[in-house]
């Protein structure tokens, strides 16, 4: 049931997810919600110059939002921004290729399980939900704009 | 448990909706449990609708020639027929707009607009806007709009903890300043038949409207506006085995004339000059531009076959699968029923959460074996926030909802636990 789009790899994000939780210190702060649905994610980036040292989160959803933040913290904490706004880019094409996209696991690790996602019209903005958060709390943090929402 | 015994001839009715024949991606059968979101659609409305598309197509009240005076017929014939389903005194009195929501809207909008000539039907400060916390969005918003247009007070009624209207403060919430009181007959979420006797009763002391949205309850029982004793009804054709694009607005003849018009626009008027214009009386002055008229056409269609089988019998039917449904859904460990955990003041729409499982992933599961649900808000969200949950997975009852689907919604919520357990 469900193969392609409940991926074991996403069920253990979503059982058992990666750094999860609001630290401190950070750069940039946003929240986002998907009001279909009532899915919410609150996203923080800490920068060390071009290094992103932090990606923490927390937020309530379905398996595919939550273990997609997860799988987000995992690969991009520790990346420079550059990089992790690329691999956002691959992630996104992804999601949005409806399963017509090849998914590169050198670039997307773990991500590559949500390739079943992008079957699932309704279910890529689940996906997508922390990666535009990311985006927002990067802007924000590269600009010292701060926390805002 | 066996499956009790419905006063409907399920299998008959079934054969008059084509679309429940469908099978779905691998070959499961649609087992069509969403009828509070939209009714699937008898073929004795759909023929309807072709008809009229290909034989008596033109416009309404305007056109002189043959066509133009059937389709203004069959029109006019569909209002007589909403008339006589919820009893209304009138036939004048029945105002067709796209959907439940424009009525809703149509109302708040012509209390705000401080038109009407006599001030009962103007709201300003000092005026309280009253509604329930159990309402959809479509009855919350355009009253908040109201308010902040007018500088009247919103205020809401709250819940209790088993889904329904907490009616302790009704003396102190409904009082001389409040100008209108607002609420949903049957909640969308919760499935909560509420005590509208009781509110309106509170209302009449102080000389507020009521208006009551009926999009829940009026496809599902019989209605009668002037038992009922309310000023102002609302519901949509599409909930009611009729077509989306068509909702109607009742009200009490002295309510509609005395507010002013909506939307302006042909067949609106009485008379146009280019100092000032004069308007039509009921139902047309709130009728402006080229209805919906298949859709209307459609309704009519659909409320003859609806009483053709008896809303009565509709609703005695609904009642026996919600028993069963909730006797079934009790029975899974982990599964919390949000709203009122027996018949007494519900109707067949069924909201819960299955605890370690976000609804999301239940109802895409559910889906998988072809089970439709609606999983999310509902359009209700301070319901999910008054229950702290971001969500729930409602399954919705009609007519043509027979036990063996509610076994399969309950096989399918087996399956869930299991794949996320």
């Amino acid at each position: 049931m469900s193969d392609s789009l409940y991926q074991e790899i996403i069920l253990d994000h979503y059982k058992h997810p990666h750094g999860r939780g609001l630290r401190e210190p950070f750069g940039g702060e946003a929240h986002h919600v998907n009001p279909t649905c009532g899915d919410e994610i609150t996203m923080r980036v800490a920068l060390d110059g071009e290094k992103i040292t932090d990606v923490s989160y927390d937020g309530q959803g379905c398996s595919i939002s939550q273990a997609s933040a997860s799988v987000l913290h995992e690969l991009l904490t520790g990346s420079t921004v550059d990089d992790a706004f690329a691999t956002e880019r691959v992630f996104t094409e992804l999601m949005q290729g409806r399963g017509q996209v090849e998914p590169d696991e050198d670039v997307l690790g773990d991500g590559i399980a949500f390739a079943g996602v992008a079957k699932y019209p309704a279910r890529v903005k689940c996906a997508l939900l922390s990666w535009m958060a990311f985006k927002d709390a990067t802007a924000r943090a590269l600009s010292g704009a701060g926390r805002t929402s | 448990m066996s499956a009790p015994h419905s006063p409907l001839d399920v299998d008959r009715v079934r054969k008059d909706f084509p679309i429940l024949e469908r099978r779905l991606a691998g070959d499961h059968p649609l087992v069509y449990l969403d009828s509070a979101n939209t009714s699937q659609k008898p073929a004795a409305v759909l023929d309807v609708l072709a008809e009229h598309y290909t034989r008596h197509n033109a416009n309404v009240a305007r056109a002189v020639h043959q066509l133009g005076e059937e389709s203004t017929a069959a029109y006019e014939s569909a209002r007589d027929k909403l008339a006589a389903l919820i009893n209304a005194p009138s036939r004048d009195e029945i105002i067709f707009t796209k959907n439940a929501s424009e009525a809703l809207n149509l109302v708040a909008h012509t209390l705000a607009s401080g038109l009407a000539d006599d001030p009962r039907y103007r709201l300003g400060p000092g005026d309280e806007i009253v509604v329930t916390e159990m309402e959809h969005h479509s009855n919350i918003v355009p009253w908040q709009l109201a308010a902040k247009r007018t500088g009247a007070a919103f205020r809401w009624f709250g819940l209790t903890d088993d889904g329904r209207l907490d009616l302790s403060t009704i003396g102190e919430l409904i009082n001389e300043r409040t100008k209108i009181v607002s609420l949903v007959h049957q909640s969308n979420s919760l499935g909560t038949v509420n005590d509208v006797a009781t509110v309106v009763a509170r209302a009449r002391e102080v000389g507020a409207l009521v208006l009551l949205d009926g999009s829940q309850s009026v496809p599902h029982q019989p209605i009668d506006v002037t038992a009922l004793g309310v000023d102002l009804l609302a519901f949509t054709g599409h909930k009611m085995v009729g077509p989306t694009g068509i909702g109607v607005l009742w009200g009490r003849r002295e309510v509609l004339d005395a507010l002013p018009p909506f939307l302006g626009g042909g067949e609106m008027i009485e008379t146009v000059d280019m100092t000032g214009s004069t308007f039509a009386p009921i139902p047309h002055k709130f009728e402006a531009g080229t209805p919906p008229i298949a859709q209307a056409i459609g309704l009519g269609a659909a409320v003859d076959y609806l009483t053709g089988i008896g809303l009565d019998r509709i609703h005695e039917h609904e009642l026996t699968l919600t028993g069963y449904a909730l006797e079934k859904l009790n029975a899974i460990d982990d599964l919390r029923i949000i709203g009122p955990n027996s018949l007494e003041g519900r109707g067949g729409t069924v909201s819960f959460v299955v605890d370690g499982v976000h609804p999301h992933d239940v109802g895409q599961l559910l889906d998988e074996q072809g089970v439709a649900v609606r999983v999310g808000h509902h359009c209700a969200r301070p319901v999910c926030v008054r229950y702290g949950i971001p969500a729930t997975t409602r399954a919705s009852f009609y007519l043509y909802t027979t036990f063996d689907e509610i076994d399969a919604l309950a096989d399918g919520l087996h399956q869930v636990k299991r794949f996320f357990g």
